[in-house]
């Protein structure tokens, strides 16, 4: 049994509450004050210190006088995948899959060597600056200059760790619903049992095809390559890649076997070019 | 809330927050329902869920149409044209609710031979005096029967009933017009007339959902009218999942109109006493605002209990209840005025608690130029606002400001304890959850030590005008040790207070049950007649109340009045008692048990029989028959005609152009409200109707992320919004090469702004009027100069205008230029071109 997500677009109002109430409860500092000219979204993506984020995509309308004619909002999250590209590179085993069945990193044995960054196919996974030895998060964008310098200093030596959603271990210990499900105020982040979740989402998504709603659903099945079902899914409304998805996201350690072979050959051949050299000699 | 009050008897919300979900339409209007009331929305999605068709309309394609089912632009400020289409295109095609009209509302009503409609004056009603700039409201009214009744002809022949009077003020409000006007397309407009029809009627009930982008407007209460008019003859009053929803601004918008922050309001909606009418005895007071019939026959009830709340045993009926003591109105002192009178060096100091006007504030500038004119000014805030830090804004030199500073620290709402009322009319209990930081104190903390400390002052005068700070009821004291020895007042006994009690020793301070039991020979007080029940005894506080059920949940919170949830429900049952219809039962009249009975509190006497005749010359609600739902009102109706001046710019709404419009009125030749207030002064201009200058119209707005000053010091809400923005249609954005987050000014003849530009497809041009072509910015209200989100406010930009009713600006729409780069002020170096805090971060490649 797993716990996870189950996160419907067509009831997400994209009041960015799930990121809010993500922060407060996680105590992750803000990612600094930018404005993006892009929708409204101006965290403009998941983070280490980003664990919820809202994806606005703006259908342009390109008639003259006439409104765009869709406005489509997702929380994006950890897909917490069957398969975790995170799990499989973490060298120090500081990525666990926990009693949840949740991909879990242990900031006290991360080392901060940033290869799940690297691994991972939705590009959830970041490094978080650093914590000093409260516990405290710090991102360097949200600091003034002079104290910005200070942790710049202390920084120095220092490798960071990664950072991601937890699907709030804490609250689950507890008996609670994480943050962002218990915030969401239109339903649209569900949290519980995924085999009771993905049930759930499929008699959704009849629901709304029935009624002529372009629905589908992300990750409650196989997504592929290797990385098998997601235990946080989606139901979207258009293509996945607008609410920058992958369609065909890949576990990268499936190539190991092409990435082996090819080395061979290549060591082969190589072996072949230095044995003809060398035998006219 | 004069728009509700007048038509249906009260200033609330018709109906209740989540019977939204037992509605079949939901047109959402003049609200942004979404991004500024999220969590109430979620009843809207529920509606949509259970298969409702959900209708938005709006200046601006927001959150709140990317989830409609329907979205239709307009031109901002033109509601009145759009749903007065509406109500044409009803009539005309006789779609209306006929038997619950002629049973339900003024329709059958004659009215005076001497009225005249704005189509037989171009745009004016009778009674109009040019040189005041008001109306003479004497044939604004109905013809009477010699016993004092109103004629009325309910086969709704006579060319003069009130039905036909709005056939003929609408007849020319045609889609074609209503395209004309709005810029919204015929077609659309015609589907969303035809859904709100089909989904009304004996079977089905529509509810109509608005905000502040309905109340900031020159003539913003008879917006309201019109969808008060249109639900009326639809029928939709009073029955569920029907209704208006008045969506509140802030949390508790509601309460503070209830126990009346507002200047011409006592608590419970009872005048204030005015100097410019006959008040000066209570006696003059009482006959001046008591109504014959309806319910407003009680005000004497309210008034003396009222008096007794605030005066005690001071108050007694040889010194007519201390109504001495009351201030009485010399004019209009509401916000706008006021703001002008400290400018004019009239007001002398000012208390600010719970507002910013340094962010949010029309003419910004003239406000704060108000307080640098102060005495004294006292600041009670969580954080530092821009208002507390008015005294160091750009471009003025702190050291020409002589006005003495007192800021003070607020407990924030987890921090205290009290109700919260909230836009369902609902007073919900808080308890304290945490001790608040540092000296921070509640705001009841503040007001009970001043009046504690005013009395200490005056203890031993002798002088007769001290009396009413020495009579003052203002025995608070906390139940709680720990709270007694931080000096915090007891907010239970206040709503105790309010609630009421007998006043006779040997009743042993008991608490009053219901209103219904208030007297008007002192033996009861009542400090807000219409919360009484709320604390019917000592032990009980009902907004403390926690139990859902499935259908209205009157064991959750406490609604006023008498905790119902649906105000008028009587008219959910036909005039004979009986449910409209299964699918829409409510109240409904028990012939057995001989009285009225349902799933909500009935707003009807409780055994009056639906077929008990009016009692013509009777007081009270005994001149209603069995069959009159609106028992606040004279006569018992819903009035589609509001009579004798209740309002002061018309009986029935007209579409005006607001004060700064880019086009003109298509309508009549009155281009705008003919009796709104403007104050025309070189530190106040406005920009000329139609003028090339400013040829855009700019609206303002608030988004979900910000409301303002307390959001902005969140570091985690203000990475969402960090910055202020303007948001313009693409092509607007290509005519003067801007790119998002390009810095853009926004001027008008007041001032100008600067913003990050967003631009979107979200906003289209409009055409209207003979083809122009009609670009509109939205600016949000949200920023301000501290904090972590900071900008400049629209306030700077909007001069200072007002509806006549309701003493509201107009913010909402105005007009205005735009033009790519930084404000003049950073330009020409007069201002230290610092970057706001928001960009310091933000090095993106406009910078």
């Amino acid at each position: 049994m797993a716990t996870g997500f189950f996160t419907d677009a067509t009831l997400c109002i994209g009041c960015k509450a799930c990121e809010v109430a993500c922060k407060q409860w996680n105590e992750l500092p803000s990612d600094g004050f930018v404005f993006s000219g892009n929708s409204y979204d101006n965290t403009s993506e998941l983070s280490g210190t980003t664990w919820r984020h809202v994806a606005f995509v703006e259908e342009r309308a390109v008639a003259e006088d006439t409104v765009v004619s869709a406005w489509s909002m997702v929380s994006d999250v950890c897909k917490h995948c069957t398969n975790a590209a995170c799990h499989e590179a973490c060298p120090t085993g500081a990525i666990i899959r926990n009693e949840f069945g949740n991909i879990f990193i242990q900031p006290d044995v991360c080392n901060g060597c940033g290869y799940c960054v690297v691994a991972c196919p939705f590009g959830v996974v970041d490094l978080i600056g650093h914590v000093d030895p409260d516990g405290v998060l710090y991102n360097l964008a949200t600091l003034h200059d002079d104290r910005r310098e200070a942790e710049q200093t202390a920084l120095q030596g220092s490798g960071g760790v990664a950072g991601k959603c937890t699907l709030c271990y804490d609250r689950q210990r507890s008996g609670f619903v994480p943050a962002c499900a218990k915030a969401c105020p239109t339903e649209s982040i569900q949290f519980g049992d995924v085999d009771e979740l993905r049930e759930r989402a499929r008699v959704r998504v009849e629901t709304l095809q029935a009624r002529g709603v372009d629905a589908s659903l992300y990750g409650a099945d196989d997504v592929g390559g290797g990385i098998g079902p997601l235990n946080a899914f989606f139901l979207l409304t258009g293509e996945p890649e607008s609410y920058n998805l992958p369609s065909q996201p890949v576990l990268p350690s499936t190539r190991q076997a092409h990435g082996y072979a090819a080395g061979a050959l290549a060591a082969l051949a190589l072996a072949a070019v230095g044995f003809t050299i060398f035998r006219g000699r | 809330m004069p728009g509700l009050g007048t038509s249906m008897g009260r200033g609330g919300a018709t109906m209740w927050v989540p019977d939204l979900q037992n509605s079949d339409c939901i047109l959402i209007q003049g609200s942004n329902f979404a991004e500024n009331h999220p969590v109430a929305f979620r009843f809207v999605m529920k509606a949509k869920e259970r298969g409702a068709t959900i209708i938005h309309v709006d200046p601006r394609f927001t959150r709140t149409s990317a989830l409609a089912d329907l979205y239709a632009p307009l031109r901002s400020g033109t509601d009145i044209a759009f749903l007065g289409g509406i109500i044409n295109d009803v009539l005309s095609n006789e779609r209306y609710f006929k038997e619950y009209a002629v049973a339900y509302t003024n329709a059958s009503f004659i009215v005076n031979a001497d009225f005249k409609d704005t189509e037989d004056l171009n745009g004016l009603f009778s009674g109009y005096d040019e040189e005041t700039r008001a109306y003479d409201a004497s044939s604004w009214t109905f013809e009477r029967n010699d016993d004092g009744t109103v004629k009325s002809d309910p086969s709704l022949q006579h060319e003069r009933c009130v039905l036909n009077i709005l056939r003929r003020h609408y007849a020319r409000y045609t889609p074609e017009m209503v395209e004309r006007i709005c810029g919204t397309p015929r077609a659309q407009f015609l589907q969303i007339a035809e859904l709100i029809a089909r989904n009304s009627g004996r079977e089905r009930t529509t509810a109509f959902a608005y905000a502040l982008g309905w109340t900031q407007h020159s003539a913003g209460v008879q917006f309201i009218r019109t969808a008060a008019v249109l639900q009326l003859l639809l029928g939709n009053m009073g029955r569920p999942g029907g209704g208006i929803m008045a969506l509140r601004g802030h949390a508790n918008i509601q309460g503070a109109t209830d126990i009346a922050t507002l200047f011409d309001l006592l608590p419970g909606y009872l005048p204030m006493p005015s100097a410019l009418r006959d008040e000066q005895t209570l006696a003059a007071y009482l006959k001046t605002n008591t109504k014959p019939t309806g319910w407003w026959a009680n005000t004497p009830k309210y008034m003396v209990s009222l008096l007794k709340a605030f005066y005690g045993q001071a108050a007694t009926a040889q010194n007519d209840y201390c109504y001495d003591y009351l201030p009485q109105l010399i004019g209009d002192h509401s916000t706008l005025p006021t703001q002008i009178a400290m400018k004019d060096g009239v007001v002398k100091g000012y208390f600010v608690l719970g507002q910013n006007p340094g962010a949010s504030a029309q003419n910004k500038e003239l406000a704060m130029a108000g307080l640098d004119r102060l005495e004294w000014f006292v600041n009670i805030d969580s954080f530092e606002t821009d208002t507390c830090a008015f005294w160091k804004r750009e471009g003025v030199d702190p050291r020409t400001i002589a006005t003495e500073c007192f800021c003070l620290p607020a407990a924030t709402i987890l921090e205290k304890e009290g109700t919260m009322v909230q836009t369902s009319r609902m007073l919900q209990w808080h308890d304290k959850a945490i001790e608040p930081a540092g000296d921070a104190k509640s705001d009841l903390w503040y007001f009970w030590q001043l009046g504690k400390q005013l009395q200490a002052l005056y203890e031993h005068s002798t002088d007769p005008k001290d009396r009413p700070i020495l009579d003052m009821t203002w025995d608070y004291e906390h139940e709680d040790e720990h709270e007694r020895r931080r000096g915090e007042p007891s907010a239970l006994k206040v709503l105790q207070e309010i609630n009421g009690y007998y006043t006779h020793p040997e009743e042993g301070a008991r608490q009053v049950k219901t209103f219904g039991d208030l007297k008007d020979d002192g033996s009861t007080a009542s400090g807000g007649w219409i919360y009484t029940g709320v604390c019917p005894d000592k032990r009980t506080n009902n907004a403390r109340n926690r139990e859902p059920n499935d259908t209205t949940s009157l064991g959750w919170g406490w609604a006023w009045p008498a905790n119902r949830r649906t105000l008028y429900n009587r008219a959910s049952a036909d005039p004979d008692g009986n449910p409209w219809s299964e699918r829409k039962k409510y109240v409904w009249w028990d012939q057995a048990d001989g009285r009225w009975t349902g799933y909500d509190v009935p707003d009807f006497p409780l055994t009056k029989a639906p077929n008990t005749p009016a009692k013509p010359g009777a007081g009270g609600l005994d001149a209603h028959s069995g069959s009159d739902p609106f028992i606040m009102m004279a006569e018992g109706r819903g009035q589609l005609f509001v009579p004798g001046g209740a309002l002061k710019d018309g009986p029935l709404p007209a579409h005006y152009e607001p004060l700064q419009s880019v086009v003109e009125n298509q309508l009549y030749s009155q281009q705008s409200n003919p009796v709104m207030r403007e104050w025309h002064r070189p530190d106040n201009r406005y920009n000329d109707p139609v003028d090339e200058a400013f040829p855009h119209v700019m609206t303002t707005y608030r988004v979900t992320e910000m409301s303002g000053i307390m959001t902005r010091y969140i570091p985690w809400l203000a990475e969402l919004q960090p910055s202020a923005f303007c948001e313009i249609d693409p092509d607007l954005a290509v005519r003067h090469e801007i790119r998002s987050g390009d810095w853009v000014v926004v001027s008008t003849a007041l001032g100008e702004m600067e913003a990050r530009a967003l631009v979107s497809g979200r906003l289209r041009p409009l055409r209207v009027a003979s083809g122009q072509r009609v670009h509109q910015i939205g600016i949000p209200y949200n920023y301000g100069k501290v904090g972590f989100a900071t900008g400049d406010s629209p306030g700077a930009l909007i001069p200072l205008s007002m509806d006549p009713n309701s003493s509201i600006h107009e913010a909402k729409t105005m007009t205005c230029n735009i033009r790519k780069g930084r404000r003049t002020a950073y330009r020409a170096g007069v201002v230290d071109a610092d970057v706001p805090v928001s960009m310091r971060t933000g090095h993106g490649e406009w910078d």
